[in-house]
């Protein structure tokens, strides 16, 4: 298993070095000098040729290249165009908010989504299946902005239940009371996938011989439905929710923006206005950093749930 | 196609018309046999028709301002209000239905032009063909989907073109997936083989007797991905890279809207439901469709 690991680790690298090369053309592509985007329009010619000097950008493509991808590797990722600070600080700073942000609505989702589609497969094209149906459909086709901004609306303006800017004060309560909403709102929409998954995925268990079985030597529905199906179910459950997860860090961008939560969504959006080309090439390379460490971890995960998945 | 020896005598174009009608009589007859993808294409023809009818039934001209009636509530003038500088929030909201469906539409066809090729092209080439096309794909999945759609629209310039570039990228990978591994299959059927044996170029086989077969499950897919690409293009909107303003989009409305939050909640709170309307109508039209076709498949969205 140990090798197995280290193999997915070294064929990760090869996919970070192809989106390190992505990155580093796309970035270029953009119109505009980015040395006269930070200087502003009066900024004079000298001014800028000695910012573009410091920012390296008049040295040739190639040596920008070299330099970019064998310093991103060792986790050098260069000062901020704009701020002067290390981009790796920066990230490493807000990074425990997004992952905070994103687990919480992850456990929300399973919580309520692995009960729900288990009880619709149950059910099976009952009332409370085509229930379950329609409104997970419906959670499913809310943009993330749209559920937080309901969420703000109904919690925080109207009832006042909640602050109305996250992160108004420090603290552990106040903390965890800045967390509720924005976990929610990306919670709900995980919930509602979560739930689809769950029911199609039970759905097939349930047709397996082996529940005949446990059925004819009388073993109660509740042990088959949670102790036998479920287990069973699991492995399809864990893959799309791996996947999802890279759908949801991207959903994570407009839940920080509408609750005004600092994160790697608030700093994508300040680095995209300003033009800050190394905080977005660094979070850029987090970004699918986390994407491949998720796509691991599911990996992992396959061999905790089922003891006949081999590693090879 | 009901006797082979009546096909041979067909003229080649309506040899052709008969191979494509084939996949998408497969889709028709998949579509008839579920009520909930009724209900879907009902929705959304209907904001289909109200976005084609937008300048007559509009109350009025989606950019007048009527600076005396800014930030108005439902009225029986103005019936969902107005927003910040006294525009009509109802004809802004037909006339966004126009973007939306617009560039959902224009990006989903693109992707599925672009990823069925790539898709079947790996598939019945297989090798190394297979694995760089493949690979580059799931290279561009290791993006969050909006993060790079975010970051070519911001490098780009937010216009249509852009825009529904930018979308068509993203769900290129998801296409050339779903194309693929029905070839792989199809390839080694035995009309496949007979084809071969008379002689038929690669691109005929891929595209006259391949695609048709993989037709219904790559519509399918396409009507819950305009789901995900409308959605995608409401984020980007208010995100501030959406269609410039002043013409109105849903997802710019919103954003205009959660600025004047707490003078006006409904300024973002009509076009969020309008939004939400769109995607559920294709989220269930597709759903259906899948549940049809393939029972396999129940439950797993788009996104």
């Amino acid at each position: 298993m140990y090798s197995y690991i280290i193999r997915r680790l070294l064929l990760s690298v090869v996919t970070l070095l192809a989106v390190l090369t992505l990155v580093f053309f796309l970035v270029r592509i953009v119109p505009g000098d980015p040395a006269q985007v930070i200087l502003g329009d009066h900024a004079t010619q000298q001014a800028i040729e000695a910012l573009r000097n410091r920012l390296g950008l008049n040295q040739p493509l190639y040596q920008q290249y070299w330099d970019f991808v064998s310093n991103a590797l060792v986790g050098d990722w260069g000062v901020s165009m704009v701020k002067g600070t290390p981009v790796f600080d920066e990230i490493v700073r807000v990074l425990p908010l997004t992952i905070e942000l994103t687990v919480v609505a992850l456990a929300i989702g399973i919580v309520v989504g692995v009960p729900l589609g288990t009880w619709a497969a149950v059910r099976r094209n009952r009332l409370a299946d085509y229930a379950i149906r329609v409104v997970s459909l419906l959670g499913l086709s809310f943009p993330a902005f749209v559920s937080a901004i309901l969420l703000l609306l109904i919690f925080s303006i109207q009832l006042a239940w909640f602050p109305v800017i996250s992160f108004a004060g420090t603290g552990l309560g106040n903390h965890f009371r800045s967390l509720v909403l924005p976990a929610l709102s990306l919670g709900l929409i995980m919930a509602a996938y979560v739930t689809r998954v769950t029911r199609s995925s039970m759905l097939e268990a349930l047709g397996q011989d082996y529940v005949r079985t446990a059925k004819a030597k009388g073993v109660p529905a509740s042990e088959i439905i949670w102790r036998h199906t479920l287990r069973n179910a699991l492995i399809p459950i864990v893959t799309v929710v791996g996947l999802f997860l890279g759908v949801q860090i991207g959903n994570s961008v407009l839940t920080e923006i509408v609750f005004n939560r600092p994160g790697l969504g608030k700093l994508i959006i300040g680095a995209l206005s300003q033009r800050d080309y190394t905080m977005l090439q660094g979070l850029m390379v987090v970004y699918t950093f986390i994407v491949v460490i998720v796509n691991i971890i599911t990996d992992l995960t396959y061999g905790l749930i089922d003891p006949r998945v081999k590693y090879e | 196609m009901t006797v082979s020896t009546d096909f041979r005598v067909l003229t080649r174009k309506r040899k052709v018309a008969i191979l494509l009608s084939n996949g998408l009589r497969e889709t028709i007859k998949a579509f008839n046999s579920n009520k909930t993808s009724w209900v879907g294409l009902g929705l959304f023809m209907i904001v289909v028709v109200v976005a084609l009818l937008a300048s007559w039934i509009s109350p009025y001209d989606p950019i007048d301002q009527h600076i005396s009636n800014r930030l108005q509530g439902p009225s029986d003038d103005f019936l969902l209000g107005t927003d910040y500088f006294g525009r009509d929030i109802l004809s802004r909201l037909f006339y966004g239905a126009r973007i939306s469906l617009l560039i959902g539409l224009l990006s989903i066809t693109v992707a599925i032009v672009v990823g069925s090729f790539i898709g079947v092209v790996a598939g019945y080439f297989g090798g190394r063909v297979d694995l760089v096309l493949m690979q580059t794909m799931d290279i561009l999945l290791a993006f969050p989907s909006l993060i790079l759609g975010l970051i070519i629209v911001a490098m780009l310039g937010p216009s249509i073109t852009n825009l529904v570039i930018a979308i068509a990228l993203t769900a290129v990978p998801p296409f050339a997936r779903i194309a693929r591994s029905p070839t792989l299959i199809i390839k080694e059927r035995e009309f496949i083989e007979a084809g071969r044996s008379l002689g038929y170029s690669d691109a005929r086989l891929m595209g006259l007797h391949i695609l048709p077969n993989i037709l219904p499950e790559i519509l399918v897919m396409g009507s819950l991905w305009m789901a995900t690409a409308i959605r995608v293009e409401a984020s980007l909107a208010f995100i501030g890279l959406g269609v410039k303003p002043p013409t109105p989009t849903w997802g710019g409305m919103i954003r205009e809207g959660f600025e004047n939050i707490l003078d006006g909640p409904w300024l973002a709170v009509w076009p969020g439901l309008a939004i939400l309307v769109v995607v559920f109508s294709l989220n269930l039209l597709g759903d259906g469709l899948r549940d049809a076709i393939d029972p396999k498949l129940r439950g797993e969205g788009a996104e």
